[in-house]
């Protein structure tokens, strides 16, 4: 979606602000909200992406407004009770259901660490083929999906070089909204700063940007 | 999708009310989930410890001073990061597919996101808010060099400046230059020096006395 938390080149959103020493998080309820939020994860009823999107449809004038943990509670608010495991009865009233059954925690203290030490990888060991080869000049569609994609708008219709291949995974704009995971490759695709921004960036910059064979078209 | 969050009406009050109304919500939000049988307190605390103490750049700081005095690791984290890095025992969340890139006199790289948050966990901790808000999402890719002059990094012109943009499930660890004059330093002498700044690549490594932002 052409939302706003698609940020790049976008001007005037004000200095960064520079924190010395800047605590893990700035107060109890973040660190309580980011475990919540891995342990419910557990339950694997949802995935990454489809997090990503509900936070990304936090009213844009939220989404500007919020900090990032206040951003995260409010999209977390939306899809728990989506997940089937919560009602929305349940957290407006901060009780539980009583003819809701208990159950055991998806997510344990000894379960916990293994999350921690091996993550959830989304690469997948499938032999799917690759539409592109490094060195390759490429484009990025010009597509603009109302549903999450990770095709930044900046890049959308600019030549790149595929810089290297990363091999295969999930594909977001699909994962998100649970049709599939539609593995595929994703691609460091070099875009020359000067072809982003024009004759205003220096000659010799440049971004990558990863990108999927789905995103991409010969040029 | 609806507008109508629990939060709005903390618009009304500013930001005064916002942190204690949300600390309030998110607590009986996870009395509720304890009491439902759905999360464990216990694995919520190792969580919490575990990026509170255990994860964070001096993990990453590791990798660097190490590739700085063994030629042969960096080579391995240069090609296989992933490998590399969990041969010092790192890795997991979050930097499930590392990639490591180069800082030499003539090439800086910088690592944003600027979909979302994107940044190695395991190596780094969990991002600083400056990474997270809109106004270093939105110039890091459009605007390289002012945003390392906001950090106090003048680049010259014929240094050549590659801006990560963490848009997928990779995430990116910068690998800074050794600074000069440090030459006769073991790895543990080495990796005290070697910033959080530095492996986003919004900074370089700088010896005590130069004066750098750590």
């Amino acid at each position: 979606m052409n939302g706003v938390h698609d940020m790049g080149g976008m001007h005037d959103m004000g200095p960064i602000e520079y924190e010395k020493d800047e605590p893990v998080f700035h107060a109890a309820w973040e660190a309580r909200l980011f475990a919540l939020r891995r342990a419910m994860g557990a339950w694997r009823k949802w995935n990454i992406d489809a997090t990503r999107y509900q936070v990304e449809m936090v009213p844009p004038a939220d989404y500007l407004e919020l900090s990032y943990y206040a951003r995260q509670f409010v999209a977390f608010l939306e899809m728990l009770p989506k997940s089937g495991l919560v009602s929305k009865a349940e957290i407006e009233n901060a009780t539980p259901d009583p003819k809701q059954p208990t159950a055991t925690p998806a997510l344990t203290a000894d379960n916990a660490a293994q999350l921690v030490a091996k993550g959830i990888p989304t690469s997948r060991d499938l032999p799917v083929s690759a539409r592109f080869v490094v060195g390759q000049q490429v484009r990025a569609r010009n597509m603009h999906p109302a549903g999450h994609t990770r095709l930044p708008r900046y890049t959308r219709g600019k030549r790149g070089t595929i810089d290297r291949d990363h091999g295969v995974f999930v594909f977001p704009d699909t994962n998100a909204h649970f049709l599939g995971e539609k593995p595929q490759h994703v691609y460091s695709v070099r875009f020359s700063a000067r072809e982003l921004w024009g004759e205003q960036a220096a000659a010799q910059d440049s971004v990558y940007v990863d990108l999927w064979d789905d995103y991409l078209e010969p040029a | 999708m609806t507008g109508d969050h629990e939060h709005s009406h903390s618009h009304n009050h500013e930001h005064q009310t916002v942190p204690s109304d949300f600390a309030l919500r998110v607590k009986s939000l996870e009395s509720l989930l304890v009491e439902k049988g759905l999360v464990d307190r216990a694995a919520l605390d190792a969580l919490v410890d575990a990026y509170e103490h255990k994860i964070g750049p001096r993990n990453g700081a590791r990798v660097v001073a190490r590739a700085w005095t063994d030629a042969a690791y960096k080579q391995r984290l240069l090609t296989s990061a992933d490998a590399a890095i969990a041969e010092l025992g790192y890795g997991g969340m979050q930097g499930e597919h590392m990639v490591v890139v180069e800082n030499t006199p003539k090439i800086h790289n910088m690592v944003v996101c600027t979909l979302c948050s994107c940044y190695p966990w395991p190596v780094l901790g969990l991002p600083p808010v400056w990474y997270k808000s809109a106004p270093y999402r939105s110039r890091a890719v459009l605007d390289p060099r002012g945003v390392l002059r906001e950090f106090g990094l003048n680049l010259p012109d014929d240094v050549e400046v590659r801006v990560w943009d963490s848009t997928a499930e990779v995430r990116y660890l910068v690998l800074p230059e050794r600074p000069r004059g440090t030459e006769k330093m073991s790895e543990d002498e080495l990796a005290p020096l070697i910033t959080r700044d530095s492996m986003v690549g919004v900074a370089k490594v700088t010896l005590p006395h130069e004066g750098g932002r750590a």
